[in-house]
């Protein structure tokens, strides 16, 4: 029986507390738990920690992800379906959709996890710290992009070649 | 299941079912609870590594010491558990390595979970019950505990600060809420994962290929698509997907880690590049010029103030007459790159002696430099009586470069970089 198990009999002990609070008493005792260590540790955060700041991009972290990021791919994800929907039958009938998303996507996460670096944004501080200029990535990142591509371009040639009817001899 | 427990009253301000809070608006037909279990699978055992180095890279400061603790002296949860070892000597370089490259290569699971569950972003009603109001908050705290600690971190590898707060302690109390949102989701969640997996298999929606690939079974969770569009791609496709992300992005954040011939895989990370063959040709975490250290600082009237039982002061042809030890000791960054230099120097004990102090004093060690957070660092007892801990005065049979800290700096196995002091003016031994 799991913590978070939703099974209702009203011979259980705590059928009182489920059917007022809506799950059981572990799923009680540990939310409060969780959620007053995490009261405590906020408090810690507000002790002098620039605590706005802190709450700021905290909540601007979900919004951005959830409300900008998500929604964003996923509109260029149907751009990329509804560009690449084959007329059935013939040699189209491989859809290229897939050989789009999967080099975009490893792309896109190079350049998520690298972007200050890609954009040169933290250049000053890069200079101070290591003796040289960031000037490199941008390129290395296009040229990763380019390979990527190249090779899904690639599988989807061969990919292509390999369905295409015989042609007749002669 | 739930008729047991009383709705909330409908909220005044409740959403209409429109757009994103309408079922039929999310149509993938690979989400559902098996696909969240599995991700969730995944992601846990790094994040637990993750975790794990990144507290242990916090005891590696010994932080109870002088002014060492990287959150700030004094503060809550500031945990120190033992004293820092002083071997093998790759100990702080290979937890920080793991630290820095189990947490990038969670980025693709991570997001990929996140787009698996995000229906539930948008469910209705938004609050069923007390309990599901309490969730719903600790889920927040998950969702941007786990965004907030991956992508400070991150940022902070590549020296980028776009925010106000200082950046270690921001990261290590927002672990702390990211872990304990996550220790509830994982207690909540294992039953649901446990159904999931009893009712598709574990691995058998991985035999489906795309034709084969159908919506999971209807689930409490949610996040099944009622009006699913065609597929247009299988779960095993997205799993290997997700997974080459994954692995790419850790084997080429790896190479700053292992560094040697391994460092140009690296090529998008910060320490990524080879600076050359000579002695003085590795890499720099801060340089001479940035920390203000002038050239007629380090020059010939240059002394170190030595102190313990007696004061002295010692010039650079001073320490070179002293006997002189050369050891192969990494030096690694908080920021997850390495590299192993052979160094030579005065052992930090035989310094001990000098000064008048006998076993079982700590050492307090100050720069040229004159601001920065770690302008001063204090070695514990242990750190000082190994006989490989060193005040370096060359590298790799040369004279240290300014960027490396000339006139002499601090090398100690497994301690971390920012401790192993540049630009050295003064050692204190005390006694604890």
């Amino acid at each position: 029986m799991g913590i978070g198990d939703e099974v209702h009999s009203d011979m259980r002990p705590g059928a009182r507390l489920r059917s007022r609070y809506g799950a059981g008493p572990l799923h009680l005792l540990a939310t409060i738990a969780s959620l007053a260590f995490s009261g405590y540790v906020i408090g810690q955060v507000f002790d002098g920690l620039f605590p706005w700041n802190f709450v700021l991009w905290f909540a601007g972290a979900i919004v951005a992800h959830d409300l900008i990021a998500l929604p964003l791919y996923t509109v260029l994800d149907r751009l990329a379906q509804r560009g690449t929907k084959a007329p059935h039958g013939g040699r189209r009938s491989i859809s290229a959709l897939n050989h789009l998303r999967v080099p975009a996507a490893l792309s896109g996460i190079l350049f998520v996890v690298w972007f200050p670096l890609i954009l040169r944004l933290s250049e000053r501080r890069y200079l101070a710290a290591t003796g040289q200029t960031a000037n490199a990535y941008l390129g290395r990142w296009l040229l990763a992009t380019a390979v990527l591509f190249a090779c899904s371009g690639l599988a989807y040639a061969l990919r292509l070649r390999a369905v295409r009817p015989m042609r007749p001899k002669g | 299941m739930r008729k047991g427990a009383p709705r909330l009253p409908a909220l005044p301000l409740a959403p209409p079912r429109i757009g994103p809070f309408r079922r039929e608006f999310w149509r993938s037909p690979l989400r559902g609870p098996w696909l969240s279990s599995v991700l969730g699978s995944a992601l846990l055992p790094l994040i637990v590594l993750c975790a794990v180095t990144g507290f242990l890279s916090h005891i590696a400061y010994d932080p109870a010491l002088g002014s060492n603790s990287p959150i700030g002296r004094g503060r809550g949860l500031d945990l120190h558990l033992f004293s820092w070892p002083t071997s093998p000597a790759w100990l702080f370089a290979a937890v920080q390595g793991v630290h820095i490259v189990s947490g990038i290569a969670a980025v693709p699971i991570l997001l990929a979970k996140l787009w698996s569950v995000i229906p539930k972003l948008f469910e209705h009603p938004p609050l069923r019950s007390l309990a599901h109001a309490l969730e719903r908050a600790s889920l927040a705290l998950l969702v941007g505990g786990s965004l907030f600690v991956f992508f400070t971190g991150i940022l902070n590898i590549e020296l980028y600060y776009p925010w106000k707060f200082s950046f270690v302690p921001a990261h290590y109390y927002a672990a702390f809420i990211f872990l304990a949102a996550l220790a509830l989701h994982v207690g909540l969640k294992l039953p649901v994962m446990r159904r999931a997996f009893r009712s598709t298999g574990i691995l058998r929606p991985l035999r489906d290929d795309l034709a084969h690939t159908t919506p999971e079974p209807p689930d409490t969770s949610d996040t099944v698509a009622i009006d699913p569009a065609p597929p247009t791609m299988s779960r095993r496709a997205l799993l290997g997907w997700i997974g080459v992300a994954s692995v790419g992005l850790a084997v080429t954040t790896a190479g700053q880690v292992a560094g040697g011939p391994l460092r140009p895989l690296a090529f998008l990370a910060p320490h990524g590049r080879s600076l050359g063959n000579g002695p003085n040709d590795f890499q720099v975490n801060k340089t001479a010029a940035s920390r203000g250290i002038k050239l007629a600082d380090t020059g010939p009237r240059w002394r170190l103030k030595l102190s313990g039982a007696r004061d002295l002061r010692l010039s650079r042809d001073h320490l070179l007459a002293l006997p002189q030890h050369t050891e192969s000791l990494p030096i690694a960054c908080v920021e997850g790159w390495s590299t192993t230099q052979s160094w030579t120097g005065v052992r930090l004990r035989d310094l001990a002696r000098l000064a008048g102090a006998s076993d079982g004093h700590e050492l307090f060690v100050e720069s040229l430099q004159k601001g920065g957070a770690f302008r001063t660092a204090t070695l514990s007892t242990g750190q000082v009586a190994d006989a490989r801990s060193l005040l370096a005065l060359k590298v790799n049979g040369a004279d240290l470069s300014h960027d490396h800290g000339y006139p002499a700096r601090i090398i100690v196995p497994a301690l971390p970089g920012v401790l192993c002091t540049k630009w050295v003016s003064a050692m204190k031994f005390t006694r604890t």
